[in-house]
């Protein structure tokens, strides 16, 4: 079975193993990506005529390494290149090619090509765009699509940051523990960056930037592939599955924002919930806890109540301050709250956040939280007035628009809800 | 003879298939089960979790819990079909009219029951 979708989804999963051996042998990003797409290109044209390779990606290193020794030497004697059949239709010596990709190379191949997407002199919508092009293989322009911006604009974008990237030194010697620890995290972060891009969209925006999300959860599998024992990239990957579950369920059908407490759970994704709760059982049993494990236990809570009414807060409002004593922020104290204001009362949950004004004063969210308390305590003039606040900080019609509703349903009910 | 069918393809390849196009080779496939459940011959059928949820659990003195499938192939155990066979040719016919409607590459292994445990109809 060769058929032209095929071959498409075996080019596409071959590409981050591919690109980043072929970086392995020519340590240099271009070579390495012009290597990879010669070789996509010859196997358009071999694989309908003799089947595909049993292995994708060897096939790819091999033919895409060999292009380019020839294209070296070619350039060098201005010879001809050889005929097509000599340099891919080695069955024997792809056999040994196959043989020689250790595990143990691949993985730490996997981890470079990414990590070097995250050069600390490329601002985060840089290190994102680079990852998407060079590891997703996703095209300029639907990057482009997907960031709102001009095709060109994004082309110079991802030029800019792989002429920053060519600069610097690529760590290409076999990291040690701590060195692939320490790029794991930082890896793991660009991915949920990735993820965020999509998942903050507005519900115009959304079908458009939803595929950011879809790569990111490709992205965290493929990390979790080649590290199958790390449980916080177990937890990152749930935590994006966990997410990524609601996403039907999140927007209504003029757009607006639909809280958690009020989306219709039968369009959350059993699979992808179901698929969540699982890596992140798996990684609880290492007792090694980390942010992204205790943030997608927070999602498998919420996942698990069939009703709003059956959320466990008081576990909620624990896994909070465990994240607060692991990553101190504001914004997570501030997540925290809506947590203690449904176990312990609206009342505690204001004390927790009176500190956190200074830090937060410009923050739309802070005073939608803030406002939404005050309403429950029956202060609604000041909770309006921390609703105005809010909206005069809304950086997005879509949040203004989140937190006239929560007015429009006060002036209805006299009964606010806390946050999404 | 009751035969598991067993799907082997890459989990890499099947798991970037849009949701659409896992929809369509999802009824696709469903419909050959329907002809097959028709027949009376159709039993337990399961999709499988990517092999990243998998844990394997090495037997010893004492059993080493292990994150991650048994094997680390190219293609990977995705689901199988029980399927009740007059013989083998049947399960070659039966396999291949999923293959057929699968539309993807991988393999079908097909392996005859030796012991078959009906599900209790509590489960």
């Amino acid at each position: 079975m060769t058929d032209f979708a095929w071959m498409h989804a075996a080019l596409v999963s071959a590409r981050p193993q591919a690109v980043s051996a072929l970086l392995r042998y020519f340590r240099n990003l271009e070579t390495a990506e012009e290597a990879y797409q010669e070789a996509s290109l010859r196997a358009l044209k071999t694989w309908p005529e003799k089947g595909p390779p049993r292995d994708p990606a060897a096939w790819l290193i091999f033919v895409g390494r060999n292009i380019a020794i020839d294209g070296v030497r070619r350039a060098r004697r201005q010879q001809p290149l050889p005929p097509e059949d000599e340099i891919s239709d080695q069955e024997d010596a792809e056999a040994v090619a196959v043989g020689k990709l250790d595990d143990a190379d691949y993985r730490d191949d996997i981890l470079r090509l990414l990590f070097i997407c995250c050069h600390p002199d490329l601002p985060a919508t840089q290190q994102i765009a680079l990852a998407l092009r060079i590891v997703s293989g996703l095209t300029v322009k639907e990057i482009a699509r997907a960031f709102l911006v001009g095709e060109s604009a994004m082309e110079q974008r991802i030029t800019r940051a792989k002429a920053r990237v060519a600069q610097a030194d690529v760590p290409f010697e076999a990291p040690g523990a701590v060195e692939r620890a320490e790029r794991l995290g930082v890896v793991a972060a660009m991915i949920y960056l990735i993820f965020n891009e999509g998942y903050s969209a507005s519900a115009g925006e959304a079908p458009l930037r939803a595929p950011l999300c879809e790569e990111a959860i490709r992205l965290a599998r493929l990390l979790l592939r080649v590290f199958p024992s790390e449980p916080e990239i177990m937890g990152l990957t749930a935590l994006l599955l966990l997410q990524h579950a609601r996403a039907e369920a999140r927007f209504d059908k003029d757009g607006q924002v639909i809280l958690l407490d009020d989306q219709d759970r039968s369009l959350w994704n059993g699979k992808m919930i179901a698929e969540g709760l699982a890596l992140i059982d798996k990684a609880l049993r290492h007792r090694r806890p980390g942010p992204y494990q205790v943030q997608a236990a927070i999602a498998a809570l919420h996942a698990r109540a069939a009703r709003p009414e059956d959320t466990d807060w008081a576990e909620i409002d624990l896994l909070y301050a465990r994240l607060e004593q692991m990553q101190p922020s504001p914004v997570v104290t501030l997540n925290r709250a809506v947590a203690v204001s449904k176990v312990r009362g609206a009342e505690a949950a204001l004390e927790l956040i009176a500190p956190l004004e200074d830090k937060l004063s410009g923050y739309f969210y802070f005073y939608g939280v803030r406002g939404a308390l005050l309403m429950q305590l029956g202060r609604n003039d000041e909770g309006r007035v921390a609703f105005d606040r809010a909206i005069a900080l809304a950086k997005t019609t879509a949040e203004a628009a989140h937190i006239r509703m929560h007015l429009d349903r006060l002036a209805k009910t006299g009964a606010p809800t806390a946050a999404s | 003879m009751l035969y598991a069918i067993l799907c082997y393809d890459s989990e890499d390849v099947v798991c970037s298939w849009s949701k659409e196009k896992d929809a369509a080779v999802m009824a696709s496939l469903g419909g050959v089960l329907e002809k097959v459940a028709q027949q009376g011959r159709l039993g337990p059928v399961a999709r499988l979790m990517p092999t990243t949820a998998a844990t394997t659990i090495r037997k010893g003195a004492e059993a080493m819990v292990i994150d991650g499938p048994f094997a680390e192939t190219k293609e990977q155990l995705l689901g199988f079909y029980v399927i009740d066979c007059a013989n083998l040719d049947e399960a070659v016919a039966t396999a291949k009219d999923l293959a057929a409607a699968s539309g993807s590459a991988g393999s079908f292994e097909l392996r005859p029951l030796a012991v078959f445990n009906p599900v209790p109809p509590t489960l």
